[in-house]
């Protein structure tokens, strides 16, 4: 008996331009149950960060409590990380983000984490355009303690056990938009293809960038009657959008028929090559993404793709008008430039 | 017996593709048999009562002895004939015994020749009629190859004394009829032959002993591990030398000149292409000739209705092993050419499947099929039937005797075998072939679990492609070896397939320990060849 992950790879396991192979992506082996959506958007960060040529010690991976919050264990083994209170990662990674402006940073949260007990940290996060990626694993339920009803469960999901939800669901892509957050995408674990993109998109966006990824419990909501299992998501997912992520220096050449192609430059000079697969809607335009999201709701439709885009991106720091150079790297010289400057500023007051 | 064997199987072993070195296969053979305790009881009763059916065995080499093995079980009369005093064939004869022991073949041989084999020993077979006369039943031939090839070159009948033929020299020295040989030896050939000549010509006297051959140096014939035994014994291999003549000086063996060569290669084929330099004169006061073997069927009259190709070798059908004459089956190096001892074992089973089916009235074409199962080696959560943990550990060395001891001593043998501790360890390097993925289309609800979790990502899913080629350069990491097929799966629900490349698969079953469904198990496949007597009317 065994149930160790081995140490060979493929010999001929391609390395990207930082010199590291997908493997030196990964993390330990996961605990969570076989078949958990969770474990395929771990596999699709250690995609993401592979492909963009990331170097694993400049992010910081954080996260709170549930079993989506255990999955910074099973990516990025060579990443700072940081496991923080229930529902308090925001708060860590603010904390974090100011004083070390040079990292990237990831926030992986459930839906208990973020629309139960973490939300007023959630809300907070998203209003200020803490530049960070939030990834948010969407089961609709409390996995950890059996399967009871998340807030995010959508009115009329029933569970395993047969129970009808009869409360509103929150939907935490919309919410994210009304407060202020300049990336909003939504998608499912099962559709890496989607996802992978959308992270990459993600991670080089400079601002909040929310992605609410649907993730089915197979031991606790991957049944008949549940609006978060496989087959439901698969059956009434409605691709709004599609992205091609176009590194710095890369020229594009993708292109898809049927739908209008608009280039998104981001903040690092990558491409986003950003596929309009919908025309009633606008993606740069809070109203008619909303609108489009109430009315998907009413029709059992799933959006997906990238949702909203802000260009005019203003991150926390730049709000702040802090310094470039990070917090914790300023000497007592900068911090204390003594008295002749102080004096100025003073006489500035007067 | 885990010594001898040319070890077709360890370059197919997979080990040897995720890593530098196959499993140590052949070893580890070697350890179960060093180890074993009394195996008599585990042997097959052999009738008392035989079934009235006779059968001649032509030589008693691998072959024959596999004929024997496989068909005394069943009741049948086996008379071998051999020329030697002892069974064993060109194993005892030609391979010395600082690589197979004395005792261990005659252990081996006489499991074989207690199943109440009657033996004809001292024995030389003169006359194939004169067998069939005697109302054989059937007679196999597994007469080997006895015939080393000569090398006609200027000067080889005024040395012809102190010029050797390469399998005659080492049965003569297996039998004691030759003890020494001279300081300077010069080994002709680059097969397994020429390793064991130039290894024997270390311990009888030769201090000077170098092999010349035609072929570069990494097209030899001789398995890459008998190579760097003999260079072990200080023994250098001089590639790109074509013999040209022997040097004889007042009727004494001077040397040998030979021409350099360089291998071209032209639409596939070699060609050796003098380098244009001055012949090379090597001195030596022995030479031995180990360029190859032949088989000698002067002794089968032409008129019994075996038939002989334009090569004068018999007609033989590649999977039943019958010659043109009913009753009358080959195996061995007399049958399709010389080998090694492992491909006469084979083809030792298959004449024996002939022979019995011959035997019943039952066509020899017709074989039976084999035996295989599969089934699952699941026991529970994370626990499997087989050792699914995968170690890193590179391939074991095998123990050599000290140089010192087995240059002196011709009959000690120069690999120790592994120690039960090593062997153990090298056995889990396995990578357990015999336990294969399988794939349930319809269980699967396409989580991606497999695929993310496979260590080799050997998992990839995707739509399918029309060409297999296109399909295999777009996996997680492209499927190159065209040699491995890829498993690709029907059509699953999203319109994807799920396609594996077994090609660097450890078998470590975190698929199936992954998948919520059971779409994946891990089955144990086990093959049997049909052997004689796994018939239904027997």
């Amino acid at each position: 008996m065994s149930f160790n992950k081995p140490k060979f790879a493929h010999p001929r396991l391609p390395k990207n331009e930082a010199g590291y192979t997908r493997k030196y992506y990964e993390g330990s082996l996961s605990t969570l149950c076989a078949g958990c959506g969770h474990d395929s958007i771990s596999a699709a960060i250690v995609d993401a960060c592979f492909e963009m040529n990331i170097e694993p010690h400049k992010v910081a991976k954080l996260s709170g409590i549930g079993c989506s919050s255990k999955t910074p264990a099973y990516y990025l083994s060579n990443s700072h990380g940081f496991n923080s209170v229930h529902g308090r990662m925001p708060s860590v990674t603010t904390g974090a983000n100011l004083a070390n402006r040079s990292l990237t940073y990831l926030g992986v949260s459930g839906d208990g984490d973020t629309a139960s007990i973490g939300m007023g940290q959630f809300i907070h996060a998203v209003r200020r355009n803490l530049n960070m990626t939030y990834i948010v694993m969407n089961n609709g339920c409390y996995g950890l303690t059996k399967g009871q009803d998340s807030a995010t469960a959508d009115y009329g999901s029933v569970s395993k056990s047969g129970h009808m939800n009869t409360f509103e669901g929150i939907d935490l892509c919309a919410l994210a938009i009304q407060l202020g957050a300049t990336y909003v995408a939504q998608s499912f674990s099962g559709d890496k293809h989607q996802l992978i993109p959308l992270i990459k998109g993600a991670l080089a966006h400079s601002g909040f960038s929310f992605i609410n990824v649907v993730s089915p419990c197979v031991t606790f909501n991957n049944n008949q009657g549940s609006t978060k299992s496989y087959d439901y998501v698969r059956e009434h997912n409605e691709a709004v959008s599609s992205l091609d992520f176009v590194p710095v220096k890369e020229e594009i050449s993708a292109s898809y028929e049927h739908s209008v192609v608009t280039p998104i430059e981001m903040h690092d000079g990558s491409v986003m090559q950003f596929h309009k697969l919908s025309p009633k809607w606008n993606p740069e335009d809070k109203l008619s993404v909303l609108s489009a999201l109430i009315t998907a709701k009413d029709k059992f439709e799933i959006l997906t793709g990238l949702l909203y885009f802000d260009k005019e991106s203003k991150e926390l720091h730049e709000m702040l008008n802090t310094t470039d150079t990070p917090l914790n790297q300023l000497t007592e010289k900068e911090l204390n430039p003594g008295n002749e400057i102080l004096s100025k500023i003073n006489a500035s007051h007067r | 017996m885990g010594r001898t064997c040319d070890r077709p199987c360890e370059p197919a072993c997979r080990r040897g593709r995720v890593e530098e070195e196959p499993v140590a296969i052949c070893r580890l053979k070697r350890v179960a048999a060093d180890f074993k305790d009394d195996i008599t009881h585990l042997l097959p009763d052999i009738p008392k009562i035989k079934n009235g059916k006779k059968i001649a065995l032509i030589g008693g080499g691998p072959a024959s002895l596999t004929v024997a093995r496989d068909l005394a079980p069943l009741g049948y009369e086996i008379h071998l004939y051999d020329n030697h005093n002892k069974g064993g064939g060109m194993m005892r004869s030609q391979i010395p015994a600082f690589r197979l022991p004395a005792e261990v073949l005659d252990q081996e041989v006489n499991y074989v020749l207690d199943m109440d084999i009657v033996t004809h020993f001292n024995t030389y077979v003169k006359s194939l009629a004169s067998v069939l006369d005697q109302g054989y039943d059937a007679v196999f031939v597994g007469t080997g190859a006895p015939k080393g090839k000569n090398l006609e070159i200027p000067g080889r009948n005024e040395g012809g004394s102190n010029i050797h033929i390469g399998i005659e020299w080492l049965a003569s020295v297996a039998f004691e009829h030759t003890s020494s040989i001279g300081k300077r030896v010069i080994v002709l050939g680059g097969g397994n032959t020429a390793m064991d000549c130039c290894r024997t010509s270390r311990r009888l006297g030769g201090e000077d002993v170098k092999v010349v051959v035609r072929s570069p140096f990494s097209e030899m014939k001789a398995s890459p591990w008998e190579k760097e035994d003999a260079m072990h014994e200080d023994i250098p291999i001089l590639d790109n030398h074509v013999p040209k003549s022997f040097v004889v000086e007042n009727g004494r063996l001077q040397g040998m000149m030979f021409e350099k060569v360089q291998a071209v290669y032209k639409d596939g084929k070699r060609k050796l292409v003098p380098t244009g330099e001055a012949e090379v004169f090597i001195p030596a006061d022995d030479v031995i000739i180990a360029v190859g073997q032949e088989n000698k069927f002067e002794w089968i009259e032409r008129d019994l209705g075996v038939e002989f190709d334009k090569w004068d070798m018999p007609v033989i059908n590649s999977t039943s092993f019958a010659s043109t004459r009913p009753g009358v089956f080959f195996g061995g190096d007399a049958a399709l050419g010389p080998k090694n001892v492992i491909t006469a074992v084979a083809q030792g089973h298959q004449a024996a499947v002939s022979i019995d089916l011959y035997c019943n009235g039952q066509d020899v074409n017709d074989r039976p099929a084999p035996n295989v199962k599969l089934f699952s080696t699941k026991m529970g959560i994370h626990e499997w039937s087989y050792d699914n943990d995968v170690t890193v550990d590179q391939r074991y060395i095998v123990p050599q005797a000290d140089k010192s001891i087995t240059l002196r001593d011709r009959k000690k043998e120069v690999e120790l075998g592994f120690d039960l501790k090593t062997a153990f360890k090298e056995a889990q390097r396995c990578l357990n072939c015999d336990v294969q993925t399988v794939f349930t289309e319809i269980n699967c609800i396409e989580c991606d679990a497999c695929m993310d979790i496979c260590p080799t990502n050997c998992i990839t899913f995707t739509q399918n492609e029309d060409d297999e080629n296109d399909l295999r350069m777009k996996l997680l990491v492209p499927a190159i070896n065209n040699t491995q097929d890829i498993l690709v799966s029907d059509s699953l629900k999203t319109g994807r397939v799920m396609v594996k490349d077994e090609d660097m698969c450890l078998h470590c079953g975190l698929c199936a320990e992954r998948c919520p469904t059971s779409a994946w198990d891990m089955k144990q496949f086990t093959y049997n060849t049909a052997k004689a007597g796994s018939l239904s009317f027997v």
